[in-house]
Parts: structure tokens; C-alpha cells; sequence
């Protein structure tokens, strides 16, 4: 095991985090249903090497980095939100950014530990880490594994270098084949890989390339991702200065199919939209944003959704934590958390996002899940009468039936057509439901179901 | 004969008191300076110090109007005239006097004509001139004959550079066929590119009036202005009228005051009229008291009694402006007289839709259209309402420019922001039975809103507006004009050189070839040098057809279109190719077509969405893309479902509004 190579000083965490490492895939369907209060952590680390030409994620360019100081901040963020949340167990952990590689395993370890003193986390507990291939040498890598890591999800983005360039990334495609290969050995069976397609210049030719030469090396977890392209970045100004071409939607669209099909035919099981996994390596933290779990997030601009039920709260809450490291930090050591706003969600609200993100998956929403967050009114309730759904079914896009609702295959990549739809269904009965005054549930019904499952995270990915 | 003396009398003391106020002591009445204010106008003389326009037999009056081409120097030379005679002071920030209104100084066109008069000594004797101003452009040709009628000579401007333009052409008929005296102006003979000997001899060419008597001006700086004057006074004769004959009183303008009601433009063609007359409109045959008759300076000045062969206003409580209409004769209510020939009813040849950009505006738009229209008995205006666009109104304007400039003074002066609709014509269908036209009342139907057109059946012929074109053009643009005229189904009917390079053309047009694009388009392929000008030509036949616009199947209401038959196609194929512009891509394919009735005659096809899902949807993308989905959620209870086809709004607005470069 890797952890045997960890320096003796940081022995003891690393000798619990041991146990977690070798606790391998677990199954990570639907929420369990658990009764006690569960959340999934998500840990932003806001610093980068160098700014990505496509990425308008929270992230800064350090200068000066008081890492021991950020590392305190985050800890003592850790402490304030868990015992805000008064969560009995963390189900997973992941660390985004950012380019949390760039952290030393110091404070991945340190954070960890807070965790586990604070509250419980299970010794098989998914812990994730995002590396950049170029910051994550093989002794790196081992080190985070020792902190306590299980997972390592690796930005490749690319296989070309022209790509990579195009990108702005810091590495070349060997760096990352390399760095590929050095986390399969460390974390077999979890290691992910993420990929963007769309690119200026890119063909439908050139992308199959590039997936038949990705898919041999990959581990059991790829990500594809189709290039956003977000207002502020600098590839958003070359393309709308006309400087780049994008590929038309169509050809977009092919990308996209071509890559389904190809990983299907690899064993991959599509099991959200951007996300495949194969001998079952779904990543449990992610699994939970779109199960609708609660989820705590640390680190400047970090998402948190979760009750705070120590400030004696009974709805879920949207929070944010402050933007801009220097200020998150300031806040910290003086409230002990940096939490900029909170939003409470009502139930509708919460049923919103758990339609609109429960679709995503391919197993979509079952008659069970729904139920958990809302008792009295159905899916069948909402769905089952529409003509409009039954248009959506015919159309085969979208499936209702014993199990649940779900998208098809075809669905799948034009769910955001679809969901106007069925949220304005949503909308209509829920708010006749509540008109009629058939209020089922109270608030402290949803707090309950709050506790459930697994955690989150941001808008990390870099 | 008595009454009369009595009346004179009467006026006479009037005057007396007018000459006793300290205010007049210097100049004679006719050269003071009058406030420009009208309120504080009317607060000081409207009681004591009242004009006396009794003094000036016809023979020493002279009624008059200025014409031109836009830009010309109308306006400029109407400035200096008023200066000279001391209407008005001479500051140097006259710019356009009589054009009040905002978009009139921008466009440099006028649109309410304002009249003002003059008073002038030539050669001992004093003169009263009446500058009757007349509305700048082609839409307002039935208010120009009208402003004309009520003249006895005009001073046609053209400018010196520019020379004889389209609107000269049309201008100079007018005056011409209602005998009046022309005096040709060659007016901004300061420009550095002047060449007026060109000009005269355009005027020669085309006019047929001899070069000697061209009057070289520059309004500007005032060069030779006075002349003009004395032009004025010698060459236009007096208005051949009597005050012993009845009442005839001719309603050339009308303009609507808020706190006094209906201000009538009027000219005595006979009798005289003052306060207290009892009078009587020819058109309505309603009767109204005289509560105030007055000379305009240009603002109104109220005097004792008006004089046949004087132009003034009258205000006799007249609640609208409808009931003041231009062209309408006046009498006195006990003595009817045969009406003064050519009033119409001001006909509207150009609709279009107008809504509320924001639908809560509706209230404020209605006021504002409202208020609009109490100046501008010409428009006209039918509640209507859209499944799109909501509830607004179609109206009728008299053409292009009266819209355009309608839709201006809403944004301009009210802070409107309306959605105005591609303009359509009225078009008329002869009915085919005698069954149909007792139905129908009549033998034919006007066709306003295109969703109402008969079918052929019913009908023997369709008639469409037509108008007779003049264009002046340099040769060289010649091929491309006539090209141009072509593809707009124009025939022609005259080509003259009008001097060596320059050339007038004259087609006739269906209205709705020229009311979009047409002018944007004859001045861009001849590089601004071109001019158009048009008269209405009546009703002709023409192959109408209706054509629908359907989306997979389903026919779309607001943009029933009617067309020529042999225009079918290409306008069909341009509406298809701009709403595939617009309609978003769907689930499924949409067909859009242009069909008269079961026949398809184009298609564009709106390919389905094959991927239209987020990427990455963690923590902070879910709050973003939520709010998004509500967004759009909300967004897509207001699309209009054409069949199972979403149109947005902004979809039909970017078909159906103007496109001016299309």
C-alpha cells in the first residue's frame, strides 16, 4: 500500500486514513434513506498555477501564499459549518478548485482530521482529490493518498497538445498520460479522468481520435464535458472576436453522441450526463448533488446546501461562502466562517432542483427518492396526467413508469428542453396542492429528510 | 349697410387705444415686435391692445406660401421674412421659427404647417402679407393643396446646388394647377458649389418660366430677401374676394389647444367674421358661436373681426379636431354657401399595428395616442389586439413619413417605446353579386387587415392603391433606377432629361412597393442623390392573392400576408427565411411555409436540437442553472404554441416590424 511510504511524522493520520483507502468501490446507488444526518464536504482550494483560457471558476493566481494560514481557515471553516449542521456523518469528501494538487498533503491530511474529529467520517468514505497532471508527480500523489485521499479525479482535458495549448494548460499530453498511469497505480479502480470536447478547430474525426486513444489507458471513471464557453474568459473574447471557430452544435452534438457509444461499447455505464463509470466507480460525492443531498462546502466561494440546524433552523439552506481568498480568510478568523449568503429554499424550491437535477442521472428519479422529499404529492401526482408528458413520452425522450421518471437515451442530451416543461408542471401542482391546503408535511419533515445523504461540491472543477 | 358702419365704427375707437399704448409708440402696429411667449402675448393685449386689421383694403393684401424640396431652405427663408418685417426680432436665433415641433427640426421637414402674418411698407403703402407655411413632403400633399388654395401665389425654393428635385417637381404642379402666381427663389447662393445658372435653367427646361425671373437669394445670410418681398407684392395679385358678399371662410389647418379647444386656420374667401357670429361647418353642418377670431404672428393674436381676403384663426368651441377639418368651408349659420371646392376627408393610406413594447404601458401609450391625435385629425386609429402582442391599435397614417414621424413624436415627446408593425395599404375587392353587395353594402370592400381578405369567390376583381412616382436623378444612376423600379413592378410613363446630366422619371407604382424600403433603396444605389417624390394615382386592378405562413401545418394569424400573385414567391421565401431565423430549434423539426391556399410555394426547416444539456451541473452550477430553468420556465408560458410549435414573441415582432434594410 502506498500509504507505507508516508514520512513517519504524519504517520498516525495517515494510519487511519489507511483503512479508508482500502475500502474500495462501495455501492453508490439512491440514497439509503438513512435516518441520521449525513452531508457530503466539499473542500475549495482557490489557487491555480496559471489561469485557463476557458475557465471562469473561483481562482486565483497566488501571490505569497500563506498556505499554514489558508490551512487553519479551512480547518477552523470545517469546525463553525459542521457544528452549524449538526451532521452525524460525513459521506464523502472532495477536494476542488482550483487546483487542490497545489496543496501540500499537510493540509488535505489536516482538514481530514478535522472531519473526523468533528464528526464522524467512515473509514470507506469516498475522498477526492482534483490534480493538474503537471503539479502531481508520482511522490505527490503517493503523499495525498497517505493524507488520506482514496480518489484522484485528473484534468487531462486533452490529448493534443495544440489543445492543451489552445486551452492555456500548464502541461502537455505526455505529462498527462504520465501522471494517468502514476494515479492508476496509487488508486486502482479510482481514478477519473476529465475530458473536454467542442474545442475551437476540433472535428468529429479528430474527437474519435482522441477517445480511441484515451479509452485503452483510462481507469474505471471518465468525465466528458463539452466546452462552455463563459463570459470574461479569454477564449470567450477570441471566439466572439471571430479570432476562433467553433464547431457548429450539430457537429457538437455528434461529439457527444460518438463519445456515449464509444464508452458504452468500452463498459462504461453513463450514469449522469457528463459522467461514466464502469465496474461500478460512480463517484458517490458527485452522486449526491444530483440526489439532492446536503451537502457543506469550505473554501473561498464554496456552495454549501444543508439546514443549519444549530442556529436552530428547520429549512434547507443555499449557501455561499465569500469569493475572494484574503477576505474569505478575514472573515473566518473573525466569525469562524466566511459564509457570505444564505438563501432558504422552501420545499418547492427543493423540489425543483431535486427534478432537475435527478434527471441527469440515468437511473433519473424513482417513485421512493420522491417520496423522501415529498410524501404527499407523486410524481404520478405531477406527471401522470399531463399531456405534455405524454407528448414527451411519445416523442421518446422521456420515460414515467413503475420505477420512476426518467429520461431516455435521446433525452438525456436535450434534457434543458425538457425541463421548462416539467417544471412548470411541478410549479402548477404544488402550488394547487398547497392552495388546497392539504399541507402533508411540515418543515421539520424536509429537515428530516435533509439528514439523509451524501455531500457536495462547487464550482471547483478546474 | 348700417350694421356694417356701426362695426367699423367700433373698431375704429379700438384702434385709437391701440395707438394710445405706450408699448406702440415708436413703430407703427405693423413693425412692433410681438412676445413670442402666447400666453404672456395673450395676457397683455388680448383685452385692449387689439390689432386692428381693418386698415388693409384686399388690395393691399397679398396670401402666400413658400414650397420646396426638403432642405431647400423653406423654413430658413421663412425666418428671414419674419425678421424683415419685424414679426419677429432679429436675434439670430431664429432657426425655423414656424417649425415648432422637435422631429421637424431634426428632420428638417415640417409637419404641421404654421402661418404667420406680415406686415410691410412698400413704397407708402403698408401691405399685409400673409406667409401661409405648408407642410414639407409628399404625405401632406392633400394639407399642401389645401395650404395653397387658400393662397393667391407661392415662391417655389430651390437650391442653388442641389437644383430641381422630385419634390420641386410635384410642388410646382400643385401651385400650377390651382393658377397660382410662382415666383422662382434660387435660394443658399453662398455655397461654395452654388451654380445657379444651372438651376434657371432647369426652372426654364422644366417650368417653363423664363430665367430673368429667378430670384437669387441666400436666406441664410439674407441676401436679396427683401427683394423677394417686393416680388411678393407685385407679382401675386390680391385675393379676388368681397366682404359684402356671405360668410366663406376656408379651413386650411387646425391644431388643438389644451385649455381652449379646436385653434381653426381659416381663410376669407368672402364676408367677415367676429366674435359673437353665429357659424356653421358645410361638411358636418354643426353650428358653433364665434368666441375669438385673430391673426397669427406667428402665435395667435386675437383682433376684433377678420376681413375677406385675411387669414387668421377662429376658436368657436369645437371640442375636436374632426370637427375642424382641413378643407372644410365655413358660413355663417343663417346664410349657407356653396362650399369652397376640393375638401376630402383626409384618407389614410398606410397602416400599421402599434402595441406596447411593455404591456403595462398600454394606459400611457393610449393617452399619449390620444393626445397625438387631437393635433392630427389624419391618423387614424382602430383598437386591435394580437394573440402575440397584446392589445394596441392599427392606424392609418397618410403615408410613410406621417408614420414615421407619428412613432417619433410618441418616443420623443411622450417617452413611448411601441412595437410598429410592417405597414400594409387598404386594399378594395369588388364584389361579385348583387346578394354579396346588399351584404356588404356596397359595391366594393376595403380591406384593411389582411386576415379579412374575401376569397375569390366572392369577389370580381381586387383594386390596389397605386401613385404616380417622379424621380430626379443624375444619368449615371440611371440602369440601376430603372432596375430597381422594375423588380418593384412599376411601369413607366415618362423619362425627360431636365438639363444635360439630369433626369426625371416617372412610373406608376402599387403603393406597397414604395411604403418599406423603396426610398432607403433609391437613395443608397445613387449615393443620396437621388430624390422621390409621389402622387396618389387611384385604384387599379391587380392579382391579389392571401397568403399564409404555416408552421408544421398550422397557419399563423399575424402573418396572413397579402401579395401581388407574381410576388408570391419571393416574398414567401423571405418571411420563411426570417422566422427560421428567429424560432429557436425545438425537439422536433419545424416546417415553416408559405402556402396560398394548399399549395406550398417555399419552406425552410428548423432542424431539431440534438443536444441541449449543461455540462457540469455541481454546488455553484446548480443555483445558476435553477435560476435559469426558471427563467426559462416562466419565459415559456408566454410563447404563443402555434400547433405544437413555440414561437417566442420577439420571434414575430422581428418579422412583422419594419425592416428598414431588407
Amino acid at each position: 500500500m502506498a500509504g507505507l511510504r508516508v514520512p513517519r511524522d504524519r504517520l498516525p493520520a495517515a494510519l487511519r486514513r489507511l483503512l479508508r483507502a482500502a475500502g474500495g468501490r462501495r455501492a453508490v446507488h439512491l440514497p439509503r434513506g438513512e435516518p441520521g444526518r449525513t452531508a457530503a464536504l466539499y473542500v475549495h482550494w482557490p489557487y491555480c498555477e496559471k489561469r485557463c483560457s476557458y475557465c471562469n471558476f473561483n481562482k486565483y493566481i497566488p501571490r505569497g501564499l500563506d498556505e499554514p494560514a489558508m490551512r487553519s481557515c479551512l480547518t477552523q471553516e470545517a469546525q463553525t459549518l459542521l457544528r452549524l449542521s449538526q451532521v452525524q456523518r460525513i459521506t464523502s469528501v472532495f477536494f476542488g478548485g482550483g487546483t487542490p494538487s497545489l496543496a501540500s498533503p499537510l493540509t488535505i491530511a489536516t482538514i481530514l482530521d478535522t472531519i473526523s474529529q468533528s464528526t464522524h467520517l467512515a473509514g470507506d468514505a469516498e475522498v477526492t482529490l482534483e490534480a493538474n497532471p503537471t503539479s502531481a508527480g508520482a511522490s505527490r500523489l503517493a503523499g495525498f493518498q497517505a493524507a488520506g485521499a482514496n480518489r484522484l479525479s485528473i484534468g487531462i482535458q486533452s490529448l493534443d497538445d495544440s489543445e492543451l495549448r489552445l486551452l492555456g494548460r500548464t502541461h502537455t499530453a505526455g505529462e498527462a498520460l504520465r501522471t494517468l498511469e502514476e494515479g492508476k497505480k496509487l488508486f486502482p479502480g479510482h481514478t477519473s479522468v476529465d475530458v473536454i470536447f467542442g474545442l475551437p478547430g476540433q472535428t468529429l474525426a479528430s474527437w474519435v481520435r482522441a477517445l480511441e486513444k484515451l479509452l485503452p489507458l483510462c481507469d474505471d471513471h471518465v468525465s466528458l464535458y463539452q466546452l462552455t464557453l463563459e463570459r470574461g474568459t479569454s477564449l470567450f473574447k477570441q471566439v466572439h472576436q471571430g479570432s476562433l471557430p467553433m464547431p457548429e452544435p450539430d457537429v457538437v452534438a455528434e461529439m457527444y453522441e460518438a463519445a456515449r457509444e464509444a464508452l458504452q461499447e468500452a463498459g462504461f455505464r453513463q450514469y449522469e450526463v457528463s459522467n461514466f463509470a464502469r465496474n461500478g466507480a460512480l463517484s458517490t460525492h458527485n452522486l449526491s448533488y444530483w440526489q439532492g443531498s446536503q451537502y457543506i462546502g469550505l473554501g473561498p466561494g464554496a456552495h454549501g446546501r444543508f439546514v443549519p440546524l444549530g442556529e436552530g433552523k428547520s429549512l434547507r439552506e443555499a449557501r455561499i461562502q465569500t469569493l475572494e481568498p484574503d477576505n474569505w480568510m478575514k472573515e473566518v478568523m473573525a466569525f469562524g466562517h466566511g459564509t457570505r449568503k444564505q438563501t432558504a429554499l422552501s420545499e418547492g424550491d427543493v423540489l425543483e432542483e431535486i427534478l432537475a437535477l435527478g434527471l441527469r442521472t440515468d437511473v433519473g428519479i424513482s417513485h421512493q427518492h420522491w417520496l423522501q422529499f415529498s410524501p404527499s404529492l407523486t410524481l404520478g401526482d405531477v406527471f401522470g396526467t399531463s399531456e405534455e408528458v405524454k407528448e414527451l413520452e411519445e416523442q421518446g425522450f422521456l420515460i414515467l413508469d413503475s420505477r420512476g421518471l426518467r429520461c431516455s437515451w435521446k433525452g438525456l442530451a436535450v434534457l434543458d428542453s425538457l425541463l421548462p416543461t416539467l417544471l412548470n408542471l411541478l410549479q402548477e401542482s404544488w402550488a394547487e396542492r398547497t392552495s388546497h391546503g392539504t399541507r402533508g408535511r411540515s418543515q421539520p419533515g424536509l429537515a428530516g429528510l435533509d439528514g439523509r445523504c451524501p455531500p457536495a461540491k462547487d464550482p471547483g472543477d478546474g | 349697410m348700417f350694421a356694417l358702419a356701426k362695426w367699423v365704427l367700433g373698431l375704429l375707437v379700438v384702434r385709437k387705444k391701440s395707438c394710445n399704448a405706450a408699448a406702440f409708440l415708436h413703430l407703427p402696429p405693423w413693425r412692433q415686435p410681438f412676445p413670442v411667449d402666447p400666453t404672456q402675448f395673450y395676457r397683455q393685449y388680448s383685452t385692449r391692445n387689439q390689432k386692428d386689421v381693418s386698415m388693409f383694403p384686399v388690395e393691399n393684401i397679398r396670401n402666400f406660401s413658400i414650397i420646396a424640396h426638403v432642405d431647400h431652405g423653406k423654413s430658413t427663408l421663412a425666418d428671414r421674412l419674419l425678421e424683415i418685417t419685424g414679426t419677429i426680432s432679429t436675434t439670430g436665433h431664429n432657426k425655423q421659427v414656424l417649425d415648432k415641433l422637435q422631429v421637424e427640426r431634426e428632420r428638417g421637414i415640417t409637419v404641421k404647417a404654421q402661418t404667420a402674418s406680415l406686415f410691410y411698407n412698400h413704397e407708402g403703402t403698408n401691405y399685409l402679407l400673409n406667409l401661409i407655411d405648408t407642410p414639407g413632403h409628399v404625405d401632406f400633399n392633400y394639407e399642401v393643396s389645401r395650404s395653397l388654395s387658400a393662397c393667391q401665389g407661392v415662391l417655389l425654393v430651390v437650391d442653388a446646388n442641389e437644383g430641381i428635385q422630385a419634390q420641386t417637381v410635384a410642388n410646382f404642379y400643385l401651385a400650377f394647377e390651382a393658377q397660382l402666381s410662382i415666383i422662382p427663389v434660387i435660394n443658399k447662393i453662398d455655397l461654395k458649389n452654388a451654380d445657379a445658372e444651372r438651376v434657371e435653367k432647369q426652372i426654364e427646361n422644366m417650368f417653363d418660366i423664363s430665367k430673368d425671373e429667378c430670384i437669387r437669394i441666400s436666406a441664410k445670410l439674407g441676401t436679396n430677401v427683401e427683394r423677394v418681398l417686393q416680388e411678393v407684392i407685385e407679382k401675386i395679385p390680391p385675393p379676388d374676394v368681397s366682404t359684402n358678399d356671405p360668410l366663406k371662410a376656408l379651413v386650411f389647418d387646425s391644431t388643438y389647444d389644451h385649455f381652449r379647444g379646436v385653434i381653426a386656420n381659416i381663410a376669407l374667401f368672402g364676408g367677415e367674421i367676429q366674435k359673437g357670429h353665429k357659424i356653421m361647418s358645410s361638411h358636418t353642418k354643426k353650428t358653433y358661436e364665434v368666441s375669438e377670431v385673430g391673426i397669427l404672428t406667428p402665435n395667435e393674436q386675437p383682433v376684433q373681426k377678420l376681413y375677406a381676403g385675411q387669414v387668421g384663426y377662429l376658436i368657436a368651441g369645437m371640442k375636436e379636431v374632426t370637427e375642424a377639418q382641413i378643407g372644410d368651408t365655413l358660413c355663417l349659420h343663417k346664410q349657407p354657401v356653396e362650399p369652397l371646392p376640393g375638401f376630402k376627408s383626409a384618407k389614410p393610406m398606410v397602416f400599421a399595428g402599434m402595441y406596447p413594447a411593455d404591456k403595462s404601458e398600454y394606459n400611457n401609450i393610449k393617452s399619449a395616442v390620444e393626445k397625438l391625435t387631437l393635433n392630427d385629425s389624419s391618423v387614424t386609429v382602430h383598437r386591435d389586439s394580437s394573440l402575440v402582442l397584446g392589445a394596441g391599435w392599427r392606424l392609418g397614417f397618410l403615408g410613410l413619413l406621417h408614420m414615421e414621424v407619428f412613432n417619433q413624436r410618441l418616443e420623443q415627446e411622450y417617452n413611448a417605446s411601441v412595437i410598429l408593425t410592417a405597414p400594409t395599404v387598404p386594399y378594395k375587392a369588388v364584389l361579385s353579386s348583387a346578394k354579396l353587395i346588399k351584404e356588404y353594402r356596397g359595391e366594393e370592400i376595403t380591406i384593411i387587415n389582411p386576415s379579412e381578405f374575401p376569397d375569390n369567390s366572392m369577389v370580381s376583381a381586387y383594386l390596389e392603391p397605386t401613385v404616380l412616382g417622379t424621380i430626379i436623378t443624375p444619368d449615371e444612376y440611371i440602369g440601376k433606377i430603372l432596375a430597381l423600379c422594375q423588380t418593384r413592378s412599376a411601369v413607366q410613363k415618362d423619362m425627360v432629361y431636365i438639363d444635360e446630366h439630369r433626369v426625371m422619371l416617372k412610373y406608376l407604382f402599387p403603393l406597397n412597393e414604395i411604403i418599406v424600403d423603396f426610398y432607403d433603396a433609391l437613395k443608397s444605389l445613387s449615393s443620396g442623390y437621388a430624390s422621390f417624390d409621389y402622387e396618389d394615382a387611384g385604384y387599379q386592378p391587380a392579382d391579389l392573392i392571401k397568403m399564409d405562413i404555416l408552421l408544421n401545418g398550422n397557419s399563423v394569424e399575424e402573418l396572413v400576408t397579402i401579395v401581388q400573385k407574381e410576388k408570391a414567391f419571393t416574398v414567401g421565401k423571405t418571411m420563411c427565411e426570417r422566422l427560421k431565423d428567429v424560432i429557436p430549434r425545438q425537439l422536433f423539426e419545424i416546417a415553416i411555409q408559405a402556402a396560398i391556399g394548399s399549395k406550398i410555394i417555399a419552406r425552410e426547416t428548423v432542424k431539431p436540437y440534438r443536444k441541449d444539456v449543461l455540462a457540469k451541473c455541481y454546488g455553484g452550477d446548480i443555483s445558476r442553472k435553477m435560476k435559469l430553468l426558471k427563467r426559462q420556465a416562466e419565459g415559456k408560458k408566454k410563447l404563443r404554441k402555434i400547433g405544437n410549435v413555440e414561437v417566442p414573441k420577439d420571434a414575430f415582432i422581428s418579422v412583422l416590424k419594419r425592416q428598414p434594410d431588407k
